[in-house]
């Protein structure tokens, strides 16, 4: 049974976690609102540039561009992998690094290599015999377009090289603060974007400078880093959104077990109470006898 | 009759401008272009260099980093990976990056792969010097 004054302590304690719960909560809701922000101000940018690929992709042959077509063998798989550097964000981590896990099963007859960014991916690969190219943590602040750059140069050129045949992304979907899906998307080769032929009015001839090949080749190198930046964007949001909601559930644990032991405390008081009251009569009543 | 079309600036981070305007000229990569109203469609590769565009008295400029254009009969895209008006750009940073710029020419070759990422930087850096110093003469 433990005395009034543990109960006391442990409400204290519990009280503390719960304001740290709930100001994690708080600047993750802002640090959410600012990644949701951010993930709008960069779509017209991917738009548009999708729309120039898929507008000059259906001018030139696929085969014309070493990033546009199929290898036909996969023996070595390249894998980006975007988790967050810290924790305290619910299964953030979890489901993204079981994605991962699934898709190294699937490609266990190829060779993986892999390219981590977050430290929580760091750590849970760091054990594994597993072929790491280059890891780096997220770090702080919001998501810069030149470490979008530095990665997706770095894929391409291995993919140039011939060392990489496939490049995978595997990185955290925002679709709302409550819900964040993984998803492994494939990065390389550029799949074709289907060119959309409905559009009734007669297609004017673009006059292309320096030449269509020239700024397909310039375009399409372009168009990967802004698909790896919109998976950071994304992944950066995600994580808010889940730690806003881990944190939220937490306080309202942390709220839930406070009231209970604010009851069992007021019962182990009251009950202290009447022990003493009955005492102090037992001891008056023996006196009058 | 001054026919205006649609001008929009877009970076990774934001979509800087989106305007009506009657006149846009962009250092394309073949030389400095100049587009008004139903211009037939094109596209190309930008350099470091200046956009500026005109409607009626009114005029900007921009100093924008490599990236794209496409021109269509009504509307003009200019997709870049950095764009910025007179006003945000800082003097001080641009003259440090290219003190920075000129150091590590003193070291590198052109073989080397930072070679052409610090040419690109220096080039911008220099047109962000330059539309500041404009900016600044006609009187912002």
């Amino acid at each position: 049974m433990p005395s009034l004054k543990d109960i006391k302590r442990r409400i204290k304690s519990v009280k503390n976690t719960q304001q740290i719960t709930k100001a994690m909560k708080m600047v993750s809701a802002a640090k959410l609102k600012r990644a949701q922000d951010e993930i709008t101000a960069a779509r017209p940018y991917a738009e548009k540039m999708l729309g120039l690929i898929t507008s000059l992709a259906s001018k030139t042959s696929p085969e014309s561009h070493p990033l546009l077509s199929p290898r036909e063998t996969n023996a070595n798989v390249g894998l980006i992998l975007i988790t967050s550097d810290r924790g305290l964000c619910g299964s953030f981590n979890t489901v993204l690094l079981k994605t991962a896990e699934r898709f190294l099963r699937e490609k266990k007859d190829s060779t993986v290599s892999l390219y981590l960014i977050g430290k929580r991916g760091m750590e849970h690969f760091k054990r594994r015999q597993m072929n790491l190219i280059s890891s780096r943590a997220l770090g702080s602040g919001r998501p810069s377009y030149s470490s979008a750059v530095d990665t997706a140069r770095q894929v391409i050129e291995m993919y140039l090289k011939g060392d990489l045949d496939e490049v995978h992304i595997v990185y955290s979907q925002f679709k709302s603060a409550l819900t964040q899906t993984p998803v492994a998307q494939k990065l390389l080769p550029i799949a074709a974007p289907e060119a959309t032929e409905a559009e009734g009015e007669a297609q004017v001839e673009f006059i292309f400078e320096p030449t269509p090949e020239a700024v397909l080749s310039s375009l399409l190198p372009k168009y990967v880093e802004v698909q790896a930046f919109r998976a950071l964007l994304e992944s950066s949001a995600s994580e808010h959104g889940a730690r806003m909601t881990a944190m939220d559930s937490a306080s309202k644990n942390a709220s839930e077990m406070i009231s209970g032991l604010t009851l069992k405390y007021n019962r182990l008081r009251q009950a202290a109470i009447t022990k003493e009251l009955m005492e102090i009569i037992g001891g008056a009543e023996a006196l009058k006898g | 009759m001054a026919d205006t079309f649609l001008l929009e600036i877009v970076t990774p981070y934001r979509k800087l401008l989106s305007k009506e305007v009657e006149e846009v000229t962009a250092p394309g990569e073949l030389g400095e272009f100049g587009v008004l109203a139903s211009h037939t469609q094109f596209l190309t590769i930008l350099k470091a260099g200046e956009v500026t565009y005109r409607k009626g008295g009114e005029a900007g400029t921009f100093a924008v980093g490599r990236g794209y254009a496409e021109v269509l009969p009504d509307k003009t895209t200019i997709l870049v990976d950095n764009a910025e008006s007179a006003e945000e750009i800082s003097a001080e940073d641009a003259r440090a990056i290219i003190a920075k710029s000129e150091e590590a020419f003193k070291t590198l070759s052109p073989e080397d792969a930072e070679y052409a990422a610090t040419i690109e930087a220096y080039e911008l850096a220099q047109v962000r010097l330059r539309v500041k110093e404009k900016g600044r003469s006609s009187g912002h």
